[in-house]
C-alpha cells in the first residue's frame, strides 16, 4: 500500500516530478515512482510541458553533431600546421 | 597540391595513410570535440593530440575498424581524460556543492513547486520544426556551453554519446546519486535557458 501522505508530497512537488521524468528517460524508475509520476502529471500541465520539452532537448542534442557545428570548420592555418607536424613526424621515423 | 598528394600515396606504409588525415578527418574530429567541450582552443588541441597519438601506433592499425572510427575512439578517450581532470578539479574546489545550489531558484525551497519566473511555458514551435531549426540549435549549443563543465560532461556523455550510466560514473568518479542530480539539474537549466533565449 502507498502511504497517502507520500502521494500528497509527490502530487504537489514539481522538483521531484521533474527528477523522475529525467530518470525515467534514461534509466529505470520503480513501479511506485511511475504511479506517483502519473498522478502528478495528471494534475500538473506545467510538468507535462517540461516533459515534452525535455524529450525534445534530448533529440536535439543527438542531432547536434550531424547538423550543428559541422558548419564550424577548423581554420586553414591550423590545418597547415597539423599537416606539417605529421609530415615531420613521418620523416623522422 | 594534386601531384604531391599522389606522390605521397605511393609511399603508403600501411592500410592507413597519415598524410591524408588532416584533409579527411580534421574538420570532423574538430566538430566532434567542439560539441562535447565548451572551448574551441581545447577542441583544436585535442585534434592535434589525437593525430600525434595515432601516429605512434598507426602501423599497428589493422583496419579492423575504419580509420575514421579508430581516430574517433582515440579522440573520445582524450575527451574523457579532460572531463575527468575537470571533474576532479571541481570536487577539490568544492564547486560541486555550489552547483548543487543552482536549482534553488527554479523550485520553491519548501514545497518544490515551480517558482513563477521559471515555470515552463510552450516554446511555441512544433517538435519537428524545432529539430530542424538552425537558430534553435544554436541557442541550445550556447546554453550547453553555459553549464558547469562537469554537468556538460555528464550531459554529452549520456545524451550525445549514449554511454552507460556506470561507465560515466566510473570515468568521472561520480556516485550514482550525484549522477542523477546532475542529469536533472542540467536539464532544468538547459530548458530554462532555451525558453529565455527563444521566446
Amino acid at each position: 500500500m502507498i502511504d497517502p501522505a507520500q502521494l500528497k508530497s509527490i502530487a504537489y512537488n514539481c522538483r521531484k516530478a521533474t527528477y523522475l521524468i529525467e530518470k525515467q528517460q534514461i534509466g529505470k524508475i520503480t513501479m511506485r515512482e511511475k504511479l506517483e509520476l502519473k498522478i502528478h502529471l495528471a494534475g500538473c500541465s506545467i510538468c507535462v510541458t517540461f516533459m515534452k520539452q525535455s524529450k525534445l532537448i534530448n533529440q536535439m542534442a543527438r542531432n547536434l553533431l550531424s547538423s550543428g557545428p559541422a558548419a564550424l570548420k577548423l581554420n586553414e592555418s591550423y590545418k597547415k600546421k597539423l599537416r606539417e607536424r605529421i609530415d615531420d613526424h613521418l620523416a623522422n621515423n | 597540391m594534386q601531384t604531391t598528394r599522389s606522390e605521397i600515396s605511393n609511399f603508403k606504409t600501411g592500410p592507413s595513410d597519415p598524410h591524408l588525415w588532416v584533409d579527411k578527418y580534421a574538420d570532423y574530429l574538430y566538430g566532434f570535440a567542439l560539441v562535447r567541450i565548451n572551448s574551441q582552443e581545447l577542441a583544436r588541441d585535442l585534434v592535434q593530440e589525437t593525430f600525434l597519438a595515432a601516429l605512434e601506433k598507426y602501423r599497428a592499425f589493422e583496419g579492423r575498424s575504419t580509420e575514421k572510427t579508430w581516430l574517433t575512439a582515440i579522440l573520445k578517450n582524450k575527451i574523457v581524460d579532460v572531463y575527468r581532470s575537470k571533474g576532479s578539479g571541481f570536487a577539490k574546489k568544492g564547486s560541486m556543492l555550489e552547483s548543487e545550489n543552482m536549482d534553488h531558484d527554479f523550485f520553491d525551497q519548501e514545497d518544490g513547486h515551480w517558482n513563477n519566473q521559471h515555470r515552463p511555458a510552450a516554446f511555441g514551435i512544433e517538435q519537428v520544426d524545432a529539430l530542424e531549426n538552425k537558430e534553435f540549435q544554436k541557442i541550445l549549443k550556447a546554453c550547453m556551453d553555459k553549464l558547469p563543465s562537469i554537468w556538460l560532461s555528464v550531459f554529452t556523455m549520456k545524451h550525445i554519446d549514449d554511454e552507460s550510466t556506470e561507465m560515466i560514473c566510473q570515468s568521472l568518479k561520480l556516485s550514482s546519486s550525484n549522477f542523477w542530480v546532475i542529469i536533472h539539474r542540467a536539464k532544468v537549466n538547459l530548458r530554462s535557458c532555451l525558453q529565455k533565449n527563444w521566446i
